[in-house]
């Protein structure tokens, strides 16, 4: 007869010494493991509840003197922002200190764009008193203590209008301005270099592309997104809409996919090379959008509106994922992601210039690898239980301005009447005698070349 | 190649039913037209898969233990080999694990374990409760709580255990100390505690099903099964279904949400006397009074086989690797493959010594089944009964006091809510579509009745509002009158005919009475 009986040694499960770690077995047979799907969904549920909770996006408001117009984030230091306010005041600011490391004076007008040199150490910044100042970025290490005003720019370029908005080249020393007419300018130059004119209206804004160097998008008065390539001698493409498109940002990830922020309330993701239809067009927002930037991963871009609201979207989706208002929060005119993704920064008409968090519940410092994992495991169960209603609404709900809320749902109410005007229409009228134009091409009016 | 036979092995253990043939790769994206939801489920299924086939490996690997077992050898069988024969050969640890404890005294004994296996509670019906770490022979409590006590369980952990006494349930904590007296529950007879949901269940006398939240104490539902007085419940570990086996030979299938039995099921002529449910939730065996012990396929309710015996069970359990123990008397059986398909003859046997059986439990990961009598309680070796590798998560027998501690705010924070309980607990999280000629012929008939009542509202409309000349409300009462009038007619109609045939019957029948009278020659003079 041979037999055998169950018996376990106590030490090879236990520890010897205080000191050890604890033994861990598993045995993954289903049969030991029972709901696991009920038990799954209980800790998404509390995961959810969890992360509103944890939802405190706001971090901290950095004051001026005047309405801020511009945010330029420095590409080589994560701690730098650079603000230009209406007074012709810019600022550098130490966001984890959050105070103000230099102020650099000479602007007499508005200060309407700034931007920073790949290098990082210097910037440029233009303004309605028809000057470009060039500037040498100094970065001081982390001491409290008085504001220092700074010394005159090292460069100033004169140019014969007002100028309206700047960028500088991802690469080389050249920045483009928009005022009149697009102009490319040298650092070593003090007439431009290139000038683009496709029409005889003004130029809102200018953006270089930072994969694709040579190109750059600009905006105009008369509806248009203008493409340009710097190794070509004139404009390659122009986009007419029907609203006027106040921004443009280019994903930094996929370098022909740009997002425009225009006057009618939506943002448009276009393909340069498929100009025909918009790519995603997305919607949130109930008032005009002014200014749209991308996140270092191009997985998601923040836009701020006139509506008082600074909304994060992702890039491929139809509907933001995220919104930040206060009360004290007026128009938005300027946002910026920082660089390393987890910052929005948004420069408004109350004079501040806000930190807000990217993910709102995201704990901030340094984070054990036990609680990284929870964290990823939270954001996981949350995704693959979205679609329970409990969940759902947990992870939808927002609270917005009841200006906001009141202003979204008249947009619906119109929205839902059109549509039904439009089928009724379609529904007493000859098969094929009224087309419906697809929501991404609905709004462009033309493509020129 | 030698990796064949384990990649075979590999998939055995993945929760999903083995098909024949390899299922068309991306079948189940068959109705998606989504692309970027396709892709997002090909990479999802790709995770899975390969989570599955990593937990298989580390199963077949990296399991510190086998499985017991008891071959005989030669002619002999296994169901002759005796308890003291297989005590004599295996090591003395295995051999301190089977004993007897005589309790001549205090009545039939119920013998349960906690959870991970470690510790034991006794109930004996004349009211002595005793908590024992019976590996060890540590008394941890013992208590006398001078009243009949039908039924002992423990709760989340071996820290607290509830007593079915006399008129209502108690709940003692590791001392001895009584904490609660739950009154919701009227005279009870026996006791369930669901772990998972954290509910203590109970039915007695009065055949009311009462389940009570152990952790927030609110009683979550009360069903009056009408069935009468009812001894025989367990629960089903996959499901969390309650299966109560009643006098009239049904076992009816309880969840919290619902206030009549989800299932009901004829067994056996006669009343049920025990019941037992397989811990993958697969197989039910219930006993009856006509000396059948019959198992049933639970997920479709059919029949599977039925064993006959010269007298009825009165206790059943099956163990973790599917061995069942059935006692009958004195005398105790253990079954192995007999749920499946039809075992032949028994695994084991065994007489036990102190009295009658009135409780069977196999103890979770152990080789051991406690055997509760009217004498005591007896512990029994049953070689391959328990699960040999058990999981830290879920239940460790080594847990230290920090380890304990954690895992009952593990166990709260996970802690599902009643109304998840039901027949299939794979149903959470699922989205129930309703098929798309359903759906359409739903909204039709919606499309129809809401255009029916437009067309009423309309004719409505209609009506009041023709006028010819001026429309004056004098003219407007007037017309109302009128079509309150048409409206009567046709009613006033089928009176007026009614009444008049009626009359005329009355005449006819009148009539003739008279013509009764007259002879047959003059009637018709009176016609």
């Amino acid at each position: 007869m041979k037999v055998k009986v169950l018996n376990r040694n106590e030490e090879e499960f236990t520890r010897e010494r205080a000191q050890d770690l604890k033994k861990v077995h598993r045995n993954y047979e289903p049969a030991l493991h029972q709901f696991q799907r009920a038990h799954e969904y209980t800790r998404a549920l509390n995961a959810a509840k969890l992360q509103k909770v944890f939802a405190k996006p706001f971090i901290a408001a950095l004051t001026h003197s005047d309405g801020i117009t511009c945010l330029a984030r420095n590409p080589r230091i994560l701690n730098s922002l650079l603000a230009g306010s209406a007074d012709g005041d810019i600022r550098i600011w130490d966001i984890p200190v959050q105070r103000t490391l230099r102020r650099l004076k000479g602007h007499t007008g508005a200060v309407k764009g700034i931007s920073f040199a790949p290098d990082g150490e210097t910037c440029v910044s233009c303004s309605t008193d028809c000057s470009v100042r060039l500037w040498k970025v100094p970065f001081a290490p982390l001491e409290p203590g008085p504001v220092e005003a700074e010394e005159a720019p090292v460069f100033e370029f004169q140019g014969r209008n007002a100028f309206r908005a700047i960028d500088h080249h991802w690469r080389e020393h050249l920045f483009a301005t928009a005022g009149a007419a697009v102009e490319v300018w040298s650092h070593e130059r003090s007439e431009p270099v290139n000038t683009f004119t496709w029409g005889a209206d003004s130029v809102l804004s200018v953006k270089f592309n930072p994969a694709e160097s040579d190109v750059f998008a600009s905006t105009g008065g008369d509806r248009s997104i203008a493409l340009y390539d710097l190794r070509s001698a004139r404009p390659i493409r122009k986009l007419v809409m029907q609203t006027r498109t106040n921004a443009v940002a280019w994903n930094p990830m996929e370098a022909f996919n740009f997002t425009a922020a225009s006057e009618d309330c939506n943002l448009y993701t276009y393909d340069m090379r498929k100009l025909q239809a918009a790519a995603c067009v997305h919607k949130d927002f109930v008032s005009a959008v002014m200014d749209v930037d991308y996140s270092p991963t191009g997985r998601e871009f923040v836009a701020g509106g006139y509506d008082r609201s600074v909304r994060i979207f992702n890039f491929n989706a139809g509907h933001s994922r995220e919104v930040y208002h206060t009360k004290r929060m007026q128009r938005v005119f300027c946002v910026r992601f920082s660089g390393d993704g987890s910052y929005v920064f948004s420069g408004s008409d109350d004079m501040n210039v806000r930190v807000w968090k990217a993910d709102a519940s995201e704990q901030l410092g340094v984070t054990l690898p036990r609680e990284k994992h929870k964290a990823a495991y939270n954001k996981a169960l949350i995704n693959r239980y979205k679609h329970m209603p409990e969940v759902k609404r947990i992870v939808r709900h927002r609270h917005v301005p009841v200006a906001i809320h009141k202003a979204s749902k008249m947009r619906r109410i119109v929205q839902d009447s059109d549509k039904r005007k439009l089928q009724r229409r379609i529904q007493h009228s000859a098969p094929g005698a009224i087309t419906v134009k697809p929501e991404r091409k609905k709004k462009i009016v033309a493509e020129l070349e | 190649m030698a990796d064949e036979p384990a990649e075979q092995e590999l998939l055995t253990l993945q929760a999903s039913s083995r098909k024949k043939k390899k299922p068309k790769q991306d079948a189940y994206l068959g109705g998606v037209s989504d692309r970027k939801l396709k892709g997002q489920l090909r990479h999802t299924e790709r995770l899975y898969k390969e989570a599955n086939k990593a937990a298989a490996t580390i199963n077949q690997w990296l399991a510190p233990s086998e499985a017991g077992f008891v071959e005989a050898e030669g002619i002999e069988e296994t169901w002759q080999i005796q308890q003291q024969q297989i005590v004599a050969a295996v090591e003395q640890g295995a051999a301190r694990k089977a004993f007897d404890l005589s309790l001549p005294d205090l009545g039939p004994y119920r013998c349960t374990y906690s959870r991970a296996g470690r510790h034991m509670l006794l109930g004996g019906e004349k009211g002595h409760l005793a908590v024992m770490e019976w590996q060890s022979g540590h008394l941890t409590c013992e208590v006398q709580v001078k009243e009949t006590t039908r039924d002992v369980t423990f709760l989340h952990s071996e820290q607290f255990f509830a007593a079915a006494q006399k008129k209502y349930v108690y709940i003692y904590d590791k001392r001895g100390l009584e904490v609660h007296c739950l009154r919701g529950h009227a005279a009870p007879e026996v006791l369930e505690f669901l772990p998972h949901h954290f509910l203590l269940s109970s039915i007695g006398e009065q055949g009311v099903l009462h389940y009570q939240d152990t952790s927030t104490g609110q009683v979550v539902a009360t069903h009056r099964t009408r069935l009468g007085p009812c001894d025989v419940m367990r629960q089903n570990p996959h499901n969390a279904v309650l299966c109560c086996g009643h006098a009239n030979g049904t076992v009816t299938m309880w969840t919290p949400n619902i206030t009549t039995p989800v299932v009901k099921m004829l067994c056996h002529r006669g009343a049920v006397k025990a019941l037992a449910v397989d811990p993958t939730g697969h197989q039910l065996v219930t006993a009856g009074v006509d000396r059948q012990v019959k198992v049933w396929d639970i997920r479709t309710f059919k029949p599977l086989h039925a064993y006959f015996a010269n007298s009825p069970a009165t206790s059943l359990d099956i163990s973790q690797r599917g061995i069942l123990a059935v006692g009958q008397g004195r005398r105790l059986q253990l079954w192995r493959d007999c749920l499946s398909r039809k075992a032949a003859a028994p695994y084991l046997t065994h007489m036990l010594p102190l009295g009658g059986i009135s409780s069977l439990r196999f103890c979770p990961y152990e080789d051991v089944l406690g055997v509760g009598t009217a004498g005591g309680v007896s512990s029994v070796l049953v070689p391959g009964a328990g699960e040999p590798n058990f999981d830290s998560f879920v239940a460790n027998p080594y847990a230290s006091i920090k380890e304990r501690r954690e895992q009952e705010v593990a166990q709260l924070l996970d802690k599902l809510q009643p109304d998840t309980i039901m027949l299939d607990p794979d149903t959470v999280g699922k989205v129930l579509k309703e098929p798309v000629d359903v759906a359409a012929q739903r909204r039709q008939e919606e499309a129809a009745a809401n255009a029916a009542r437009l067309a009423s509202q309309r004719d409505k409309a209609d009506e009041r509002a023709k006028m010819k000349g001026r429309n004056k409300p004098t003219r407007r009462q007037k017309k109302k009158q009128m079509n309150i009038i048409e409206d009567k007619k046709p009613l006033l109609r089928a009176k007026i005919q009614e009444e008049e045939r009626a009359r005329k019957e009355v005449a006819q029948e009148a009539k003739r009475q008279k013509l009764e009278s007259v002879p047959r020659a003059l009637h018709r003079l009176y016609q």
